[in-house]
């Protein structure tokens, strides 16, 4: 196990490397960061007495050191917008885009786990099949637009729930629907093929014939060793909670990290950009790790694999 | 997915496939959009761009207050919606189409690359796919496209070369199964060229698991390219992308409620629809197997 999560940890460490190499190139590359933070009156010595001053004219990898050097010290630069710190903008915004990923994750998996026991339960009936046209539909719905549909039920015709903003527990109920109707499916259908395999396993059938009643059988023996894979698969949905954060936060007007990577990029606030892709990566990362591990701690088949 | 190398006959694989409901109906929708789609310019005698400040925000056909003409309305410059929809869906399905063509090429290349070389090929090729895997989908396209500037081109580009993962992952599982098969062994022994063997020998075999991917893909693709274009960072206008509908429509939401809702129900049945193909394909591939 240990041998296993050394060789994780040392994959997922030159995964975030590559990642900040990416992230530096769209700051510092792919653009010119001296023209972006000169205001536009600038003439081209004022241009490049920037480019001297924070050291844009270095060569490119010690610039890259310089640029990991920051990050591990949190400073993630300035806004070309406000002039502010983008550690502490984005800091700010964390709890609210937190918040709305696990209420969604939460709401997910409380629409996942019953309907896919349920889809399990009756497999090949009526119930199954509009268990699993419901996980299509949720895949095919683009959730920006759920997001509006759901304001002209709930917040324009039927006046229930506030539609934009993050300041009440209400403001996150629309969201949190509409963000995890999309992690649905996915937790729903594992959820279901789970509880397939270990109701069609050796052990259930032996409970069965021992007469132990089905809704036992059903959550004793079959939900306990069907959710382990589907606890991973949460990890990363998490993840794509935190990136699709920000389709959600603009339809809402939350002002959590997704809106404020929306507003930076109509922008183009580099620093603030090349911050959120880097957080959310690492956060991806993490995730994944974990995912992994949980995997690995609950089946040693996969770490004497590795 | 673990798919061997398939020895049924193609006319009864085929005809088994349209047993399959979900494939037939999936398919008949997506086929359904696509004929509207080319046939856009003989099915409505409007232009998608063309503003009618006249007859702004007009009510479709159910409704009160309509034009003649306009079945399903004007929107707030007063074009054509239906024209617009029509249009919509053209952008939608070449943006789809092209990027998955992309990323296709570089994730079964890829996948190819890694399954049959395993080793050292394998290890950097599938830490590229865990480097890809682990970089937020929508904020690296958004990013990408706030550096390069929204257009049909650069949003197609940046979806395709970022969608080709799970080409690449199905490829090099499928391949490291087919690498050990005999028929790959004896055109080894042949002294077939390399190339010969992985595009000759390994594609056809493994292309069942791939068109499946393929269909998902197209579906994440249209479906990236609306968000992207919602968010005001994609398809600019003119264009009548649906996504970029959806978003100059929520603006009149209130009032006109058909605005976003048209939109975005065709964006649903073309995704539901890809997706209910995808499953009878996979199916329909599975059983013709056996």
């Amino acid at each position: 196990m240990l041998r296993f999560l050394l060789q994780r940890l040392i994959v997922a460490a030159a995964v975030a490397l590559t990642v900040s190499v990416i992230t530096f190139v769209l700051s510092h590359v792919a653009i010119d960061p001296a023209v972006a933070v000169a205001p536009d009156s600038a003439t081209d010595a004022d241009i490049a007495a920037i480019r001297a001053q924070y050291g844009f004219d270095r060569p490119l990898p010690v610039q890259y050191l310089g640029y990991l050097g920051d990050i591990v010290t949190l400073d993630l630069g300035t806004s070309y917008l406000t002039g502010e710190p983008v550690a502490g903008m984005i800091a700010e915004r964390v709890p609210t885009t937190a918040l709305l990923a696990v209420f969604s994750i939460l709401f997910a998996l409380a629409l996942a786990i019953p309907l896919g026991v349920l889809a399990a339960s009756f497999p090949n009936t009526m119930i199954d099949r509009l268990c699993l046209l419901l996980a299509v539909a949720g895949q095919a719905i683009p959730n920006f637009w759920a997001g509006l549909i759901l304001i002209l039920i709930f917040g324009v015709n039927l006046q229930w729930l506030p539609i934009s903003g993050s300041s009440s527990l209400a403001h996150f109920v629309l969201p949190t629907i509409a963000l995890g109707t999309f992690a649905m499916p996915a937790l729903m259908r594992l959820t279901r093929a789970g509880m397939l395999d270990v109701l069609a396993s050796d052990f259930v059938r032996t409970h069965r014939a021992m007469g132990l009643a089905p809704a036992a059988i059903l959550f004793r023996w079959g939900l306990s060793n069907a959710l382990l894979p589907v606890i991973s698969l949460t990890a990363v949905q998490f993840g794509f909670m935190l990136g699709g954060s920000i389709i959600i936060e603009s339809v809402f007007a939350i002002h959590g990290v997704g809106y404020l990577a929306w507003q930076s990029f109509s922008r183009a606030d580099m620093p603030v950009i090349q911050a959120i892709v880097l957080l959310v990566s690492l956060a991806y990362i993490v995730l994944t790790l974990a995912a992994d591990l949980i995997n690995a701690w609950m089946d040693p088949r996969i770490r004497s694999a590795a | 997915m673990s798919v061997p190398a398939a020895q049924v006959r193609r006319p009864a694989r085929w005809r088994a496939a349209l047993t399959h409901k979900s494939l037939v109906i999936g398919g008949g929708v997506v086929l359904l959009i696509a004929i509207a789609a080319i046939l856009a310019p003989v099915l409505t005698p409007f232009d998608p761009a063309q503003p009618d400040i006249a007859n702004r925000l007009k009510s479709p056909f159910w409704m009160a207050d309509t034009v003649p003409g306009h079945y399903l309305g004007t929107d707030q410059l007063g074009r054509d919606y239906l024209t617009r929809l029509l249009y919509g869906a053209r952008i939608s399905l070449v943006i789809g189409l092209v990027a998955v063509a992309i990323s296709a090429t570089i994730g079964i290349t890829l996948g190819l690359v890694a399954g049959y070389f395993g080793g050292k090929v394998d290890a950097v090729i599938g830490f590229v796919i865990t480097t890809r895997l682990s970089m937020p989908l929508v904020l690296i396209a958004l990013a990408v496209v706030a550096i390069a500037g929204g257009s049909l081109t650069t949003v197609t580009l940046v979806i395709g070369l970022l969608i080709w993962d799970q080409f690449a992952v199905v490829t090099r599982t499928a391949t490291q199964q087919a690498r050990s098969a005999d028929y790959v062994r004896a055109a080894e022994a042949m002294g077939c060229s390399l190339p010969h063997i992985l595009a000759r020998e390994i594609l056809p075999n493994i292309m069942p698991a791939v068109i499946v991917v393929a269909t998902v893909e197209l579906a994440n693709a249209i479906l990236l390219e609306a968000a992207l274009s919602f968010l005001g960072l994609g398809v600019q206008a003119p264009l009548p992308s649906w996504g970029l509908m959806l978003s100059e429509g929520k603006n009149f939401m209130f009032f006109d409620p058909w605005l976003i809702t048209l939109p975005g129900l065709c964006l649903v049945t073309l995704t539901m629809a890809i997706n209910l193909m995808g499953d009878g394909l996979r199916d329909a591939l599975r059983s013709g197997r056996r």
